[in-house]
């Protein structure tokens, strides 16, 4: 029976590059796939300062408001909203792939899946949208 | 005189050569011809010294795999054409050790395949005479997709983090393991999920998804793995529920 | 034996958070940080925004939101360390790194939002 050898004698091994994830769109998708998270972070940093400032009274929410406008921070958000975007469509799409749902003895077809993902997307953005602009 | 197009295969030789090199060579461009053709035509008409593995022609061998342009392909099933005016690249499988030329080392994927147990487990065996384990359409249709798989290694060609970790157990062996867990004779799910419930196992999968992209036979290793998470977080909940459940 | 693994219980956080995160955070972030601070839309009031956060549901909501997200992107930027820069042999500082910031600021959240008034 063979038996596992991380190095095999004689044959030649090439390394992967550290930057191997640049040559490839498919690797580079990936990889801002998973960089995407990074700004989801950045959000939840955001939203708590933004749950200090109302803590911290009216004048802190201005002072917090003030720092919103900053072009520097408006240049991060709207790169973040990007990526969160970029996020929310790969993770719909692949849903399916990782729930295998059978229904009659047949596959229950990807679009099936996604689908009411999206449709719960654009239910709950709709909802979101209304509490914050309504006042 | 007909239209050429060059070839430039990685030449490799252990005794000889402390990296790989590169050779060219001027082939004739048919139409009909696919990338293992050309390459025979090199090791019959131009250099006998060439090295590759090939059997079938047709896609279902699975041992002509190699680099093509830098993509994972079955050269039995890659025209030439497609690639006109050229050149075109061929390389020995990514990730996997070269031996010589054009051929790896795979004795590392035949090791980790037999970790994952792709046989019918059962825990007690039924006598012949009983007759077979019978099973409807609908059963079969549950792993049918994972049973097509003919161990080409082109997933682990296009797999990072199998080059990054050769310790990974990689898309066809853990896609293959799912085969035989859905399997509605099989009754070694839980011997499996021990095995590859694991960093090396399915955990260590981030779902790049390019095994899926390459492979020829359209088995989906990376549905097969993200399923198999999907399965072993259910366990591990369950375990919670009923910790003194039955294994 | 192999070693029991608590690798379902991180991957159960990451594909919450994943799904938490791609209903809810696009348009929160579009409207609170970007469409409102821009001037396209004009957002709510100080005592409009802390009218929706300060109810049990309010901060129920921002707390499993903010705890989910954060776990999600430390698992995924746990894996982004290992495969992009190939520091394995960080793991350790690696993984304190990500899961001890999701933990630590899961106890932020906390804190904050039982300080909303």
């Amino acid at each position: 029976m063979a038996t596992y050898t991380e190095y095999p004698p004689k044959g030649y091994r090439l390394r992967m590059s550290t930057y191997w994830w640049l040559g490839r769109w498919p690797y580079l998708k990936f990889i801002l796939r998973e960089i995407s998270s990074v700004f989801v972070a950045w959000f939840v940093i955001e939203t708590l300062l933004q749950i200090n400032a109302l803590i911290g009274g009216p004048g802190a929410y201005t002072d917090f408001q003030s720092f919103l406008a900053n072009p520097l921070v408006i240049a991060l958000n709207i790169v973040s909203l990007f990526f969160v975007i970029f996020h929310a469509v790969t993770w719909f799409n692949l849903a399916p792939k990782a729930m295998a749902v059978r229904m009659g003895g047949k596959r229950v077809p990807n679009a099936l899946i996604s689908g009411p993902n999206y449709a719960a997307w654009v239910v709950v953005s709709a909802a979101i949208a209304w509490l914050l602009l309504r006042g | 005189m007909a239209e050429q197009i060059a070839l430039e295969v990685t030449r490799f030789s252990p005794e000889r050569d402390k990296t790989p090199t590169v050779q060219s060579f001027d082939v004739p461009l048919r139409k009909e011809w696919v990338v293992l053709d050309a390459l025979n035509y090199v090791k019959d008409k131009v250099d006998g010294s060439l090295s590759f593995r090939w059997s079938c022609r047709m896609g279902v061998c699975g041992s002509c795999g190699m680099m093509v342009n830098g993509e994972p392909k079955l050269t039995c099933a890659t025209f030439l054409s497609d690639y006109a005016p050229g050149p075109v690249r061929v390389e020995p499988l990514k990730n996997f050790p070269v031996m010589r030329d054009l051929i790896v080392e795979i004795s590392d994927f035949i090791g980790k395949l037999t970790k994952v147990k792709p046989w019918l487990v059962r825990k007690k065996e039924k006598p012949v005479s009983e007759g077979e384990y019978l099973q409807t359409p609908e059963e079969l249709d549950a792993y049918r997709q994972f049973s097509m798989c003919i161990n080409c290694l082109l997933c682990y060609a296009a797999c990072p983090v199998y080059g990054l970790d050769p310790l990974f157990a990689g898309p066809a062996a853990l896609a293959l393991a799912q085969r035989y867990n859905m399997d509605s004779r099989d009754e070694g799910k839980s011997e499996r999920l021990d095995i590859l419930s694991q960093h090396d196992g399915i955990w260590g999968c981030t779902f790049v998804g390019e095994c899926t992209e390459v492979c020829p036979k359209h088995v989906d290793p990376a549905g097969a793995i993200q399923q198999y998470k999907l399965t072993a977080t259910q366990e591990w909940v369950k375990s919670f529920i009923m910790p003194r459940g039955a294994k | 034996m192999h070693k029991r693994s608590n690798e379902p219980f991180v991957w159960l956080l990451f594909s919450a958070g994943g799904v938490v995160a791609a209903l809810f955070i696009p348009m929160q972030l579009f409207l609170l940080f970007v469409a409102f601070p821009l001037g396209w839309l004009s957002g709510p009031s100080y005592d409009t925004l802390l009218g929706l956060v300060k109810g049990p549901i309010g901060r129920l909501y921002l707390l499993v939101l903010c705890t989910l997200a954060l776990f999600h992107w430390a698992h995924r930027f746990r894996y982004t360390l290992y495969d992009g820069l190939q520091i394995k042999h960080l793991n350790e500082l690696v993984n304190t790194f990500c899961y001890g910031g999701a933990i630590v600021g899961t106890a932020v959240a906390a804190y904050l939002i039982w300080q909303i008034p």
